[in-house]
């Protein structure tokens, strides 16, 4: 019973796992079929050695954590304010979880044109009813533009994963140290705050391994422009694989995608495992 | 009809010796009570004679046929289990006939035996009502309609009153009680209160650790404890055990006496002691005395008896009710 | 909290909170409104909100220009496919975890989490090799295929949770009463599971339908589902915004409603038990 999901995902791991590493010892391009030869690490030499790959891994790393930092402080806040006794809340719940459902190419276009575009733009029109430049996002502050679209969509996520975390606190602890004297900002402190650590570490955690992987903003918004300004690692293994056919060096790529992903993967899959009964 | 036998049982989880080798017979017809503390086995051995688990080595025979490796749904036993464990998207109806649907009988006699099992049962109001609509004692009852309406040849109970509030729980003894004089099925009953076995069983069964450390009649094990353990667990308060230099004037290593069995005296006696706690409840007075040279010590007096903390009192044990035991545990 | 609040501080929370969510919601509802406009309408400045001639156009625009319905259809065909193939993969396996465990379930369990972690950039090279020899390129198929390798942990997750809540001694009062395998699962477990298996559709449908790296690199005019179509507006030509708008709408309304079914199911599902 178990056979055919295990056969299955051992498949999807192993077969095209295993020749993306073969492929990455070869200098093997689509455009020149036949004309493969071992090269050694080479690929990997040049792939990391590409200043463009500097820039997508300095990208990324500023991608995912400008994401988190948003993401993870605005979630909190959000489930704290959520927590709260006000009219209406099951409807605000879910004015602030609809981003999260909606698929990331209409997100990125809709922010892209309608929001940041310098001309048409609901901010243009904004920053002229101040007197003020309209900021050309994706010319002037690309990486930051694609941030922003990003975090809007994980935003939800943070949210309802620390507000379900908060209602799960017993608010026997909460009454119980009221009882002992403790002021609201102190219960916050010593109470709230490592309550939600555990759950800010699994979204941390969760949200990294998936914004590694960032994609479809990219590619609808600025295709990694301009010049290398919005390329992260997924989107630079795109271009050199499927752009630029190069798959020897587009493996080689693939394959440090996946070293940096499972740096983070073995940590949550500890905290995973801590939580496991099985 | 009922019988049962155990021959050398035993159940092993791994290296862990949960059952060591048992032998036991339940009559037909018999109410017997398996009792003890916690973990000591004696779910396990329901699960067994239910069929729920397999066992190491041994025989089970039901009605003279081994039984032992015969699936549960086989057996002809029928289990209340501690959870109710009802079907919760299925009426009360349902769920009192599923076993006769699964033996594929007759609808016509499976909607006689049903409407009987809910008359006696008091269920007839709520057949067509779910378990989540239902009291603790409205589902206890309709986990005893869907074993009663197999007919089987025992019931197996595993702790069924743990779940109920103490009010309900005593209404609920009665109720069974009362359910085994009409059926007259031999019960296994499994509890860890020996209240509930006291006032219930025909047979009672004390097990420790996986091993059966007696059985009897409930006087008699009350009367006649084979061991320190059973003199221990049976009778509520504890009988008061007692070692060195008091139980030697017995000629005994542990010396045991009820408190029940205490003569209370405030001018004297052979204990002279003061009261620690004192509980009056109208009915009896319980005394926690602290006796020089002996330690502390239960006594029960009848009605009111009006010492209270910090009292002396002096308690004489009836002589012909003192148990003496000897340094391995055993009854002399 | 027990106690009772003071009613301006609800008031006034309430007010901040319907901010924020309006805030938040913003982009979606402006995309709403800005379908039902003219091209130049969505350009004017200043933007209006309500007061303008709402129009129908763009709605039969969209289809008419690019057979949107084709697109539409797609999506529907690879996330329910996908879906229904990892459930008829998925069950039978968090049964055998859920109720026959052995000791190498747990690490089983857990191997199956790790594969989602796996970046999709590690595997697009072989899967589009793979896929254009075997003539997959573009076709719904290939496309339910992967889509469903990459979601079955959690299918397979969502359901093992599931499936572990059923207390067991409901199982093992079936066998007392008679009950084979067959009829065990077929009048008790799976009338108990079908919550279970309904929200582990529902997410999974919306994570399918959502899923916007393998749908953009591996179709093409054919089976194009709705994320690659949107993408075909990011090179447009001429005044496109009221377009966008109605194609958007269209292409997020479906997933939208079916989200505010589903906040739970997100948390079970995508936090694999570390959240409670």
């Amino acid at each position: 019973m178990l056979t055919p999901a295990v056969v299955l995902l051992l498949g999807w791991m192993i077969i095209p796992l295993s020749m993306t590493v073969y492929f990455s010892f070869l200098r093997y391009n689509l455009l020149m079929p036949g004309q493969e030869q071992f090269i050694g690490f080479l690929n990997y030499k040049y792939f990391l050695t590409d200043p463009a790959f500097f820039a997508a891994l300095q990208n990324t790393l500023i991608l995912v954590g400008g994401v988190l930092v948003i993401t993870v402080g605005g979630g909190t806040l959000l489930a704290l304010l959520l927590d709260q006794p006000f009219f209406g809340q099951g409807i605000v719940r879910i004015l602030v979880i609809a981003p999260f459902f909606v698929m990331p190419t209409v997100s990125a276009l809709v922010w892209k044109n309608m929001f940041m575009n310098p001309v048409n733009g609901l901010f243009a029109w904004i920053a002229k009813l101040f007197g003020a430049q309209p900021i050309d996002f994706f010319a002037e502050i690309p990486l930051l533009s694609v941030i922003i679209i990003v975090a809007w969509q994980w935003l939800p996520f943070a949210t309802l994963i620390l507000l379900t975390a908060l209602q799960s606190l017993d608010s026997d602890q909460l009454e119980a140290s009221e009882i002992d004297g403790a002021p609201p900002l102190s219960r916050f402190r010593h109470i709230i705050v490592p309550h939600l650590a555990r759950a800010m570490t699994v979204v941390i955690l969760i949200q990294t391994i998936f914004l590694l992987s960032v994609f479809a903003e990219i590619l609808v918004t600025t295709n990694g422009g301009p010049g290398y300004a919005t390329t992260n690692i997924t989107y630079l293994v795109y271009a050199q694989s499927l752009l630029q056919f190069d798959v020897g060096g587009g493996s080689a790529g693939g394959i440090v995608a996946v070293i940096l992903a499972n740096i983070v993967a073995i940590f949550l899959m500890r905290m995973i495992g801590k939580n496991l009964d099985v | 009809m009922g019988n049962i036998s155990l021959k050398q049982v035993t159940k092993s989880f791994g290296p862990i010796d949960v059952i060591k080798p048992l032998d036991l017979e339940i009559a037909d017809g018999e109410f017997v009570v398996f009792v003890g503390p916690s973990g000591c086995g004696k779910s396990t051995l329901l699960r067994l004679i239910a069929g729920l688990e397999d066992v190491t080595s041994g025989v089970i025979e039901i009605d003279g046929r081994n039984a032992t490796e015969t699936p549960p749904a086989k057996r002809g036993l029928a289990m209340v289990f501690q959870s109710y464990a009802l079907y919760p998207h299925m009426s009360v109806r349902k769920n009192i006939g599923f076993p006769l649907k699964m033996a594929g009988m007759d609808k016509a006699e499976a909607k006689r035996r049903i409407a009987n099992a809910a008359q006696v049962l008091n269920l007839t109001d709520y057949l067509d009502r779910r378990p989540g609509q239902l009291s603790g004692g409205q589902r206890q009852r309709v986990a005893i309609g869907r074993a009663i309406v197999r007919e089987p040849a025992a019931f197996l109970f595993d702790e069924p009153l743990s779940n109920l509030d103490a009010a309900l729980r005593v209404n609920m003894r009665l109720e069974i009680s009362e359910l085994h004089n009409t059926l007259d099925t031999t019960m296994i009953y499994v509890t860890h209160d020996q209240v509930e076995a006291m006032t219930m069983a025909d047979k009672i069964v004390v097990l420790s650790a996986g091993q059966i450390e007696q059985v009897g009649s409930p006087l008699d094990l009350y009367r006649s404890p084979k061991n320190v353990f059973v003199a221990g667990f049976i009778g509520s308060p504890k009988m008061n055990l007692v070692e060195g230099e008091p139980a030697r004037k017995y000629d005994a290593a542990t010396m045991g006496i009820r408190p029940e069995h205490m003569n209370l005296s405030t001018t004297e006696g052979e204990w002279k002691g003061t009261v620690v706690v004192s509980e009056h409840l109208g009915s009896d007075t319980f005394l926690h005395v602290n006796v020089e040279g002996v330690g502390t010590v239960t006594a029960r007096a009848d009605g009111e008896f009006g010492v209270h903390h910090g009292d002396t009192v002096y308690l004489t044990p009836e002589p012909d009710k003192v148990h003496r035991f000897s340094a391995d545990g055993l009854a002399i | 909290m027990a106690r009772a609040v003071s009613t301006r501080r609800k008031m006034f929370i309430t007010l901040f909170a319907w901010g924020i969510g309006f805030l938040i919601f913003f982009p979606i509802l402006w995309t709403f409104i800005t379908s039902f406009k003219t091209e130049a309408e969505a350009i004017a400045s200043p933007p209006s909100f309500l007061f303008f001639d709402w129009t129908l156009e763009n709605y039969d625009a969209v289809q008419e220009r690019s057979n949107y319905f084709r697109h539409f259809w797609n999506s529907v065909v690879i996330s329910l496919g996908s879906t229904l193939l990892g459930l008829a993969i998925a069950i039978p396996a968090a049964w055998s975890m859920a109720f026959v465990p052995s000791r190498a379930t747990r690490n089983i369990l857990m191997w199956m989490l790790s594969t989602k972690m796996l970046p999709a950039v590690g595997v697009l090279i072989p899967i589009y090799l793979i896929f254009r020899d075997l003539g997959l390129l573009d076709t719904r198929f290939g496309l339910v295929v992967v889509l469903t390798l990459i979601n079955l942990p959690i299918i397979v997750w969502m359901l093992f949770t599931y499936f572990r809540e059923i207390p067991g001694e409901i199982l093992e009062a079936a066998r007392m009463d008679g009950a084979e395998l067959r009829s065990e699962i077929l009048y008790v477990l799976v009338p108990m599971a079908v919550p279970g298996i309904a929200s582990t559709l529902l997410l999974n449908v919306i994570l399918a339908w959502n899923e916007a790296f393998w749908t953009l690199n591996l179709t093409a005019a054919n089976s194009a589902p709705l994320t690659a179509f949107i993408a075909s507006y990011s090179s447009p030509e001429g005044l496109f915004y009221a377009k966008l708008s109605a194609a958007s709408t269209m292409a997020i309304a479906p997933i939208l409603i079916l989200g505010w079914f589903s906040q739970k199911q997100l948390v079970r599902g995508l936090t694999f038990g570390a959240v409670k």
